[in-house]
């Protein structure tokens, strides 16, 4: 690391994530002066280039990839028009004790003022929730599910290579031609998309306006610089942003910056989940760093630099502030850009090239909270990357992650997209697959599988709110045997999963309405030739994903119940419910008996995992295929990010002989301490599980960091990884650090400041963590060998 | 209990994902019984030769499901749990199977060659990445000779990779028909002086060193193994006589050096037995660097772990 980017680096770490109101000024005195005048894509498009022309620009000292989503590194501005924080929501956020966003109490006034009274009752938010049945909000109060689009917009998604060869001029071209293509004789739809169009026209204005200003103030600086040295590295950035992204880079500094500039403008147009991701950022540079090092403009330690410097600009961007329930599924600053290595190229070669690993290098050299690497191993990939990744693994900051790329490619084709753009997809946010570039794969929530077992033991009653909010389906204490239950398992579930995707696929039409992204919809296939936005269906290919929580406690109450209710017949069913009830109060060796002598998820034990592979399958029959509003539909996806904790909270005891309110199991990991047998048995359990019909599966293990000492230690690791992709796994992530640092980090968290850990699809900072995800971590099995 | 001619036999365990004990990714079955007692014993459990219960102290809720359970009458309240009366038990386990708290453990389990096959076999994908396979360890293996020999025939059937964690302590007769369906032994070397051997571990090493160079002369596959204890085994003198011994066997280039570390005191007070090895400090980094020059000067190649 040379002294600029230990630098830049240090600012960034040592910036307090605070937020800016500018965004949220600008944007209200826009809507005063022009709603009503346009058409809303078109509406949208000028609030973008409105912000574009008028927002405060940021050029840092030694800086040289330029741009900032607020005034300055992680000021980050606020979207009032998706969710309009109140006076009290902000004061929250400045002095909750994690993530915290520092915010002026002028600023709050400011808000109070100008930006809340127009934005109240008109928010998407706001509009949502005042649309909403009561029934649908009585089971989301309960816990039983979350929304994701109740304040950030649809997102996670990532680009293709589109941007490294086409710039913003040619996106116009062909929007051009696209507008004269429309027949308006025959298509009634033909206004709608001319209107769409015209604003996808406009959005590629105002990011070519965005660099100029850059440009411009690159050439000011330059002009008063007086070390030679920094003069002409300004000189270069006026050059560069006066190239891209009006046109397509020419070298590796101009593709970084590329990407950059289209990040920043996703990222300010809306606040969309998962902020933006370049995907497989090594393919797209690749021919870039080649042609460099060929032609003598480029070394590999000017590479390196450029590509700190990126990295550093995604950690200058915490997530928007989220508040509420969201703020429970999702509780950190960090915003998921996940930048995929390796994997496949579109022909189906082999992605891995000599940039992948330099990039491995500046991941392990930086050690930032953001953005997020994770690498993908196909059959093709040399085993040589599999270990330099697993060599960054050791070291314990909790990435890269790792992912099979021949069973995302697999997933992707089952749902019917072709072999080229499968390859071209991969994952982002946590684990999503998608193909990049093309698609809209909308996360729409988390679904507390725990919790409809619960309703299914207590007549659809909530044990937590004392409300009936599922339907009747019978008497726990009258079922005659286990099938008897099971049956009103499945039918809260599909109750459940009906009134999940009734409520989403209404909301899905209010953004389709009234919040288009232009700018977002030009850079992914095929929303130009559509003549349709990102929400409205434009995209190539277009999911929704509802997200299955708690797959290992649900199995292993089933089974407990199985077991001793229904096989052994040692528990009655209304023993066992009413220790529920009382959470075992007094019933100490029932539950015991219950945790310790039942068969559970997560040992290669086929009498649990039988149960749980009927539990995916009924959620599988309960979501996939379910129509979206695009014409497409619904898959199923078992990540829960910390969505495990809250739902935890919302959940009386569960007949695993967990006790109320403790966390569930995290993504598709077993129980926390119910694997028994090793990491192999958990990989074995898992691979039941039949992954491809997912949207991607997220697998936690805890190694002891004696587990990795040695070279060979780390050939175990990959054959432990290899195995679990050839038996068909979608994803697996370590942290590798041991207990006793963690509890070290909760006494003295000063002292820790920098120990990463993995949390779910993503790392975070142990001390930045709620006291409930620091002992859930702990909680996590430790995989170690005597 | 001697077990011969019967396809049953006494394991107190078996470890899935097992890194050290062997190539690559291992399934390592332990037997029950040791014709040895070396001081620093990291199985004590394996020190019986036939399954034992144990009542864990501490763990007993009081329920007394395993008082009915017993068909003995070995169990009765105690003060602080269950007491049990080793005189009676009969190690059948059914109190370990009711007891709700896992206050009753078995030590040592009979089980049919069939048995630990179908366990065998749940690992046996993670086989193909490597050369990863099957490890007999124990205890001592060789003290079974029979059901050994029947569970590497099993592995041999299904082409698994078989390693043999020894001693060395058994007759030649018995190893060399080991050998036979063996892909490797893991072969410790304890000490090379006779008494001292004795004084660490109740038996002379005349016999572990003939069988040791009766193997190797056959050919046989040998990683040596030498756990390094400090004050018993860790004098230059003894680390040269080891490193020459080996270095003068046939195709032998190889030989870990496994460092002292007292893990195993846990299960000695969990066995209610007093831990021998606590007199023993643990390796200094700076002694296994030198027990690995000297190895290294004898013509060795060495690893530290393994």
């Amino acid at each position: 690391m040379n002294q600029r980017i230990e630098h830049l680096r240090e600012e960034s770490f040592a910036a307090e994530p605070s937020i800016s109101i500018e965004r949220a000024l600008l944007e209200t005195a826009f809507y005063r002066e022009n709603f009503g005048k346009h058409s809303l894509p078109v509406l949208r498009a000028l609030v973008f280039k409105d912000q574009c022309e008028k927002k405060a620009i940021y050029l840092g000292d030694g800086e040289l990839i330029v741009g900032e989503r607020g005034p300055a590194p992680k000021c980050v501005p606020t979207f009032p028009e998706l969710t309009c924080h109140s006076a009290s929501d902000l004061r929250v956020l400045a002095t909750r004790p994690m993530t915290r966003y520092h915010v002026s109490e002028d600023d709050i006034a400011t808000y109070e003022r100008e930006v809340i009274p127009y934005w109240t009752g008109r928010s998407m938010r706001d509009r949502v929730f005042s649309h909403i049945p009561d029934e649908w909000r009585a089971a989301y109060e309960a816990g039983l599910f979350t929304e994701f689009m109740e304040q950030r917009a649809p997102g996670h998604t990532a680009l293709d290579g589109t941007i490294y060869e086409m710039g913003m001029l040619d996106f116009k071209n062909r929007i051009a031609e696209r507008l004269s293509r429309l027949d308006y004789l025959n298509d009634p739809l033909a206004s709608d998309r001319a209107e769409q169009l015209r604003a996808m026209d406009i959005a590629c204005d105002a990011a070519v306006i965005f660099a100029e200003r850059h440009a411009n103030l690159a050439w000011e600086k330059a002009k008063a610089e007086p070390d030679q040295t920094r003069k002409s590295e300004l000189m270069r950035i006026v050059e560069v942003c006066r190239r891209v992204p009006a046109e397509a880079p020419r070298d590796f500094w101009e593709a970084l910056q590329m990407y950059w500039f289209v990040h920043l403008g996703t990222i300010t147009e809306l606040n969309g989940w998962d902020a933006m991701t370049p995907g497989h950022l090594d393919q797209h540079l690749a021919p870039f760093y080649e042609k460099g090092l060929a032609d003598g403009t480029l070394t590999r330690e000017a590479a390196k630099e450029l590509l700190c410097c990126l990295w550093i600009k995604v950690n200058n961007h915490p997530a928007p502030p989220k508040v509420g329930v969201t703020a429970k599924e999702s509780g950190t600053y960090n915003d998921f850009t996940n930048i995929n290595l390796g994997g496949l190229r579109r022909d189906g070669s082999d992605g891995v090239s000599e940039l992948s690993y330099l990039i491995l290098e500046v991941v392990d050299e930086l050690k930032l909270l953001q953005p997020q690497t994770s690498v993908h191993i196909s059959q093709k990939t040399p085993d040589r990357f599999l270990k330099a990744a697993a060599r960054v693994i050791r070291q314990g900051y909790g990435y890269p992650s790792i992912f099979n790329t021949d069973a995302v490619v697999m997933e992707q084709m089952r749902v019917g997209k072709t072999v080229e753009d499968a390859r071209e997809g991969g994952c982002s946010g946590c684990i999503e697959t998608g193909a990049f570039g093309k698609e809209a794969y909308i996360l729409t929530g988390y679904l507390n599988v725990p919790k409809v077992l619960e309703l299914a033991l207590n007549d659809g009653h909530d044990q937590l709110t004392g409300q009936q909010i599922g339907p009747r389906t019978g008497d726990a204490s009258a079922f005659s045997s286990f099938e008897d239950l099971y049956n009103a398992f499945t039918l809260q579930l599909d109750w459940v999963v009906d009134l999940k995707v009734r409520v989403n696929n209404y909301i899905e039409r209010m953004y389709a309405t009234h919040s288009p992204a232009p700018f977002l919809s030009t850079v992914i296939h095929d929303c130009i030739e559509k003549g349709r936005d990102y929400y409205d269906g434009g995209p190539r290919y277009n999911t929704n994903y509802i997200q299955c929580c708690g797959i290992g406690t649900v199995t292993d109450s089933l089974s407990a119940i199985k077991t001793h209710v229904f096989d052994a017949g040692t528990v009655s069913m209304h023993k066992l419910t009413q220790a529920l009830q009382s959470n075992f109060e007094g019933s100490e060796a029932l539950r015991l008996k219950l945790w310790n002598k039942t068969p559970f998820f997560g040992n290669d034990d086929d009498r649990a995992d039988d149960i749980m592979r009927r539990v995916y399958d009924s959620l599988f029959t309960a979501i996939d295929g379910r129509p979206n509003t695009k014409g497409t539909g619904y898959h199923l996806n078992m990540l829960s990010t910390t969505c495990h904790v809250y739902f935890g909270k919302m959940l009386g005891a569960s007949a695993n002989g967990r006790l109320a309110h403790l966390p569930e199991s995290d993504g598709t990991s077993p129980s926390h301490g119910a694997d028994k047998n090793g990491p192999t048995a958990v990989v074995k359990s898992l691979s039941k599980m039949d992954q491809i019909k997912s949207g991607g599966t997220l697998l936690n293990q805890r190694f002891l960091p004696d587990v990795l000492k040695t070279d060979q230690d780390l050939d175990k690791l990959t054959q432990l990884v290899r195995t679990y992709f050839r038996l068909g796994g979608h994803h697996i992530q370590f942290n590798v650090v041991d207990t006793a640092t963690l509890r070290q980090a909760q006494t003295s968290p000063d002292e820790h400041r920098n120990l990463l850990v993995r949390v779910a699809g993503y790392s975070d900072y142990f001390v930045d963590l709620d006291l409930d995800h620091q002992e859930e971590i702990i909680r996590r099995t430790e995989q170690e060998t005597a | 209990m001697p077990i011969n001619n019967s396809p049953s036999g006494t394991i107190f365990a078996i470890k899935r994902y097992a890194l050290h004990d062997g190539p690559d990714l291992r399934v390592t079955v332990f037997l029950q019984g040791c014709p040895l007692s070396c001081r620093w014993c990291h199985n004590p459990e394996s020190l019986h030769s036939s399954p034992l219960m144990l009542t864990v102290p501490g763990k007993c809720v009081g329920c007394g499901e395993c008082v009915p359970a017993c068909p003995q009458g070995a169990l009765f309240p105690g003060s602080g749990g269950m007491v049990r009366d080793q005189e009676a038990c009969i190690a059948c386990g059914l109190c370990a199977e009711v007891c709700p708290a896992l206050a009753h453990e078995c030590v040592g389990m009979k089980r049919s060659v069939e048995d630990v096959m179908v366990e065998i076999k749940k690992e046996i994908p993670f086989f193909a990445e490597g050369s990863g396979g099957v490890t007999f360890s124990g205890g001592e293996p060789l003290a079974q000779p029979d059901y050994l020999e029947a569970l590497l025939r099993a592995c041999g059937d299904l082409d698994l990779h078989r390693a043999v964690d020894t001693s060395g302590f058994a007759t030649p007769g018995t190893i060399t028909r080991i050998a036979r369906h063996t892909d490797l032994f893991l072969y410790d070397i304890k000490h090379m002086d006779p008494a001292a051997h004795r004084r660490a571990t109740g038996v002379d090493n005349a016999l572990i060193l003939s069988n040791l160079r009766l193997l190797a002369n056959s050919g046989a596959r040998i990683g040596l193994r030498l756990p390094l204890i400090p004050g018993i085994n860790d004098d230059q003198e003894n680390i040269r006589a080891t490193g020459l011994f080996a270095a003068s066997l046939p195709d032998t280039q190889t030989i870990d050096v496994l460092p002292y570390h007292a893990s195993a005191r846990g299960k000695y007070a969990k066995l209610g037995l007093t831990y021998p090895g606590d007199d023993i400090p643990p390796s200094e980094t700076g002694d296994v660097e030198k027990a690995v020059n000297i190895l290294q000067d004898c013509g060795l190649t060495v690893r530290i772990g393994g």
